[in-house]
């Protein structure tokens, strides 16, 4: 393709005729401008009279002009995935953000879980990332995301799920970073009805608007059913390659996948939020009653993603470890916290956050005795070590099953 | 060119990944950094992140319940 474009050369104004690589470069003046292009010798056939200068016929100008760059917020899901590809295929150089907000489905279940481990050990926003051969950062939001999680302007989804929040929060976050980088513009992974809070026709403004971000957030797999964003506007990428997938069905986005060659992708059920699950969030309230205020560590968020949590007590609860890789886990706590380990029978770490005088160890002790194998024993012997550093050995008969109350498990 | 140690133990992912980011990111082209961590995860994941972010892993070992990633930063 021949086009006219002026430019300068040696700080002279030269009338152009540039060829353009057909295959790098689809027909719009637009990535013209933003594509990296070599300008073939013969094509420079007007230079300016009072130049004097003809280029040398070694002279090979290579005039470079900025590649349009984007930043793509990556979950390690699928549609992050596929948003990212489809951007990177119009020629958009794209670097991969992701947010860790302590409430990730990623990595810490699959490394505290023993029976966990025939699976892969694999954080997925990285394998997205190895996968499309693009940079990945990784920004911890632990503490700027308390606020979003306690104090959430739009409210909580079914359970304790701040989504449109969160949302804003995460692009607000990504706004920063390209101003901050130099980058043209972000991509996420949002489908038009997908999501019951975050992404429904009425709330993707409100998170393009309230996050600032505005016109330079681009949703790819939905594009074609919103409104034209600054992508598309200045010719970086063309609506008619991007996609109008809308609602929950996931078939268009399983196709789209097999159509890159993406087979190994992850599909955790429920999002990659451990707040959209009801039983996470029923423990998250619970501390906070608890507690008498809502406020978390990441220890808490931590412990809450382990073993079995029993309050037979409004002023203390047993964390009870299901299996190896959790008592493991706790063990990591046990000085930190009360503790309670049988030891005339094999049983798991039992920890007790909270308060607790003796009569409450001695009952805690019955209750650390009950989940362990001297279950049906007359006696189990429990040591337990207080926070404090106070040792202390029970002899106890473990709580019979009826006089576990259903209603202790959080 | 120095070595640079990073204790990275009883964190859990991505937190190893994390912190393993940010100490890179102080380092200059030709530094090492040997990352020893307790998530096994981090045998899997730091080679990742080094990989897409054009660093150089030297060496990976398993060691009394420890990971140990040497990592040599390189100019990216």
């Amino acid at each position: 393709m021949i086009l006219p474009l002026p430019l300068r050369v040696e700080g002279k104004l030269v009338s152009l005729r540039v060829l353009i690589d057909c295959k790098k470069v689809v027909a719009s003046i637009n990535e013209v401008a933003r594509l990296k292009v070599k300008v073939a010798r013969k094509s420079l056939t007007n230079t300016h009279a009072n130049s004097g200068k003809i280029p040398s016929p070694s002279y090979q100008p290579e005039i470079t002009m900025r590649q349009a760059k984007a930043v793509s917020l990556i979950s390690g899901g699928l549609d992050s995935l596929l948003a990212t590809k489809v951007v990177m295929e119009q020629g958009v150089h794209v670097e991969g953000i992701n947010f860790f907000t302590g409430f990730c489905v990623e990595g810490h279940t699959h490394a505290i879980r023993k029976r966990h481990e025939d699976k892969p050990k694999r954080n997925n926003a990285l394998w997205v990332a190895e996968t499309l051969g693009i940079k990945l950062h990784i920004i911890d939001i632990v503490d700027e995301y308390k606020d979003v999680l306690l104090n959430p302007k739009h409210g909580y989804g079914a359970n304790m799920n701040p989504c449109l929040d969160c949302k804003i929060f995460m692009v607000h976050k990504a706004q920063e970073w390209i101003e901050k980088n130099g980058f043209d513009f972000i991509i996420t992974g949002e489908v038009v009805g997908q999501r019951p809070m975050s992404q429904r026709k009425d709330t993707m403004p409100v998170v393009a608007r309230e996050s600032g971000a505005e016109e330079r957030l681009l949703r790819p797999l939905s594009a074609q059913n919103l409104p034209a964003t600054l992508a598309e506007k200045q010719g970086w990428i063309k609506r008619e390659q991007m996609h109008g997938f809308s609602g929950r069905n996931r078939k268009p986005q399983m196709a789209l996948a097999e159509h890159y060659g993406f087979v190994d992708y992850a599909s955790p059920a429920g999002g990659c939020c451990f707040l959209t699950d009801e039983n996470y969030s029923k423990k998250l309230v619970d501390l906070w009653q608890a507690r008498g205020k809502r406020d978390y560590e990441m220890d808490d968020i931590m412990l809450l993603k382990v073993g079995r949590h029993i309050r037979p007590r409004p002023h203390f609860k047993l964390i009870v470890g299901r299996e190896e890789g959790e008592n493991n886990f706790l063990q990591g706590y046990a000085k930190i916290f009360t503790s309670l380990k049988t030891t005339s029978h094999p049983g798991p770490l039992v920890l007790l956050d909270g308060v607790a005088n003796d009569d409450d160890l001695l009952f805690a002790a019955r209750i650390a005795a009950r989940f362990s194998q001297g279950k049906m024993a007359d006696k189990v012997v429990v040591e337990t070590r207080r926070d404090n550093g106070e040792e202390k050995t029970f002899e106890v008969s473990p709580l019979p099953p009826t006089e576990l109350k259903e209603e202790w498990h959080v | 060119m120095s070595h640079h140690m990073l204790d990275a133990r009883r964190l859990l992912c991505p937190m190893p990944v994390i912190r393993t980011q940010n100490k890179v990111n102080e380092l200059q082209a030709g530094d090492t950094l040997e990352v020893t961590c307790t998530d096994p995860g981090a045998l899997n994941d730091i080679p990742a992140w080094c990989r897409i972010n054009g660093h150089k892993i030297l060496e990976t070992k398993k060691q009394n319940n420890e990971v140990i990633v040497l990592v040599e930063v390189c100019q990216s």
